[in-house]
């Protein structure tokens, strides 16, 4: 091996993100935009009084299961918000849940569209396919470093690496959704003389539907996933208290934040996993 | 009269190849030599025929006779290698997608084998699909779907979805969201053929009543040469992706172009044509160990009957009674429903040819029960209903 030279590949990779960062206009227009959205979430939260945020959100509950109430997930949100509130973690709380709405909400608005592409496209989905891969399997941290060159420190960047790294189930959930649409409905729709938007909205996405929730509640996870790491890099919120906990080797502390984290994560998946579910019956 | 389709030479070949295919296949070559050759599949192979305005046309054949191909190549939905399909004149394949989509919308409605209705909308926003993607109001569409629904006689569902249906009343909507186009050609690809026996009569006889009063030109896929020989009035034999015969059933019983046809056909005389399975009705059914003379009374009642089958919980057929007979059990407050049950009713099997039948159906007054081996009532023969089978159908001649 020593007679083929090393490849100076980490070199291309550099030169490919200082030739990035020229764009500084660019970029900047994407931070207002993703602050934009992250700070209407957090002015909303922080406006709302804590009890009040408790009520919505038993009641936002209480609403999409109301077919098929479920008490004990009732039960478990409220005494786990009045925890969250208790050990004094609320505004972590809503800057964490701040992070993962926004950064849900860009993986959607981009990650669907991507789906529906890579399902009528087989040369999209060639395309696509290994730069998902990559997204989801290259390490988390590895986004943080042209993260900041690019979008600077704080929240911004920390929500760009999360949506890189929580859309790929999002788009790859759309796409099999669609494609596992029943041959017999697509021609049905054909047959009757449906324009492919038609098509697409009144059978395909319908149809698809709980696989494409199975996506997005799946991106939420992982973009909660990465509010601990995030935090290296500024983004507030629980995963700031579990990062601190760890340098000043707190288990207390870091268990209760990573706890908070968890009974996040438990209404998150509880709430959109109740979206998905029939109601029909 | 006048041709409603002209299908002139329409050829599908699958896989790679395919121009040099269509080369092969003008030349003469068979199937099997253009797959050895090309590694190219020929679907169909140069089909010509013509459809009347107003008549009901099978196209017959086994599974992978190029008839689902075929009849999807009517409307576009597989694009044809070569060929063309003429409807009133108008050559479908040089329309551009905008015509296309219009004459899809207008001219011609399909139903499917599997019914192919959206699992996630209502029985009535099924059969308004096509019209509500044509843009038509809201209360035009559902009065139209009403109208259809009503036609196939499904009422009270219309909030219901279709998983919560039978097969037979799903087809029903198919028939009905079809129907609600008011097109003027049916595309109807083996629209029965996922029905259990005693639905798919039904659903022939309904849809030959429809056809009665609307007069739709319908194109209809069959495997089954005893629906073939009922329904259609051109039939169209098909194998390996050739048109082997064009006729009506009584020049195809009576001139099969080949031994194919043929042993087609011998299979139908064997079985006499009609079965008792074939002809039988959906009777009114007494569960005697769960209903009293009262119950029973008012489902007669409902029913318009004056005689009902009596049959035990594993639907073991025991006898029949007569409404006079409970009514009398009723006045005099008695309710044992055992006590009336006549159980001297002539059975027979599904597989029983009619034929077989005439002599005794034409000679007893009451309906024949037909039961399978386990003794379960499976339907009844009424005399009516064997008449108008055999009067529907030009086979009686040749039995």
């Amino acid at each position: 091996m020593s007679s083929i030279p090393q490849l100076p590949l980490a070199d291309w990779i550099d030169s490919f993100v200082n030739w990035l960062v020229q764009f500084t206009g660019f970029f900047n227009a994407i931070t207002n935009f993703i602050g934009g959205i992250n700070n209407a979430f957090q002015w909303v939260f922080d406006l709302i009084p804590i009890w009040l945020f408790i009520a919505l959100i038993l009641a936002l509950t209480f609403y999409v299961n109301r077919k098929d109430q479920r008490w004990s997930l009732l039960i478990f949100e409220f005494l786990g918000l009045l925890l969250i509130w208790n050990l004094d973690f609320w505004r972590d709380m809503t800057q964490t849940l701040t992070l993962v709405l926004t950064s849900s909400l860009i993986a959607l608005v981009i990650g669907i569209p991507l789906g529906i592409l890579m399902a009528k496209s087989h040369i999209a989905e060639v395309i696509l396919k290994p730069v998902l891969d990559f997204m989801q399997t290259m390490p988390a941290f590895v986004y943080l470093i042209p993260a900041v060159a690019l979008f600077g420190i704080g929240m911004v960047p920390g929500i760009v690496a999360s949506v890189i790294f929580a859309m790929p189930p999002t788009v790859r959930m759309t796409n099999m959704g669609i494609r596992e649409v029943p041959d017999e409905l697509i021609e049905a729709a054909d047959s009757y003389g449906s324009t492919e938007w038609q098509k697409l909205f009144k059978v395909e996405l319908p149809i698809a539907k709980t696989s494409l929730m199975a996506g997005v509640n799946q991106s939420m996870m992982l973009s909660l996933s990465m509010v601990v790491i995030a935090s290296m890099i500024g983004a507030m919120g629980l995963g700031t208290k579990v990062y601190f906990a760890v340098g000043r080797n707190d288990a207390g502390g870091g268990f209760a934040a990573g706890l908070a984290i968890v009974i996040l994560a438990i209404i998150l998946d509880r709430l959109t996993q109740s979206l998905t579910r029939d109601h029909k019956k | 009269m006048s041709k409603k389709v002209e299908v002139k030479n329409l050829t599908k070949i699958f896989g790679k190849h395919v121009g040099r295919a269509k080369e092969l296949i003008k030349q003469g070559k068979s199937k099997s030599e253009i797959l050895k050759e090309t590694g190219a599949t020929v679907g169909v192979d140069q089909a010509n025929f013509e459809i009347d305005d107003g008549e009901i046309f099978v196209i017959m054949g086994l599974s992978g006779s190029g008839k689902s191909t075929l009849v999807r190549m009517i409307n576009r939905l597989i694009e044809p290698t070569d060929g063309e399909v003429l409807i009133d004149g108008e050559n479908l394949m040089e329309m551009d997608k905008k015509t296309l989509r219009e004459v899809r919308r207008k001219k011609m409605s399909m139903v499917f084998q599997n019914f192919g209705l959206l699992p996630n909308r209502t029985i009535m926003e099924n059969a308004e699909y096509g019209l509500e993607i044509q843009g038509v109001d809201k209360e035009e569409r559902r009065k139209k779907a009403q109208k259809a629904l009503e036609q196939v006689g499904i009422t009270g569902y219309n909030d219901e979805y279709p998983d919560q249906l039978s097969g037979g009343m799903q087809q029903r909507v198919g028939l009905a969201r079809a129907l609600a186009n008011d097109p003027q050609i049916l595309l109807m690809d083996e629209a029965f053929s996922a029905l259990d026996p005693l639905n798919r009569t039904d659903m022939q006889d309904q849809l030959l009543d429809i056809q009665e009063g609307l007069k739709k030109t319908i194109i209809f896929i069959s495997h089954d040469l005893n629906e073939a020989l009922k329904l259609g009035d051109h039939i169209m034999i098909m194998r390996d992706g050739e048109v082997i015969q064009t006729g009506t059933p009584e020049d195809i019983l009576t001139h099969p172009a080949n031994d194919y046809v043929e042993e087609f056909i011998e299979n139908v005389d064997r079985s006499k044509v009609l079965t008792a399975g074939n002809v039988m009705i959906r009777p009114v059914t007494i569960n005697i160990d769960k209903a009293g003379p009262r119950l029973t009374l008012k489902r007669m009642k409902n029913n318009e009957v004056s005689t009902a089958y009596v049959v035990d919980n594993k639907r073991k057929l025991i006898g029949i009674v007569d409404a006079n007979d409970v009514i009398d059990l009723v006045r005099h407050d008695s309710s044992d429903l055992r006590s009336v049950v006549k159980t001297d009713v002539p059975t027979t099997n599904e597989e029983t040819p009619i034929s077989d039948l005439m002599d005794d159906i034409s000679q007893t007054g009451i309906p024949f029960a037909v039961t399978n081996d386990k003794g379960q009532l499976r339907g009844i023969i009424v005399r009516g209903a064997v008449l108008g089978a055999l009067a529907g159908n030009e086979v009686s001649e040749f039995e």
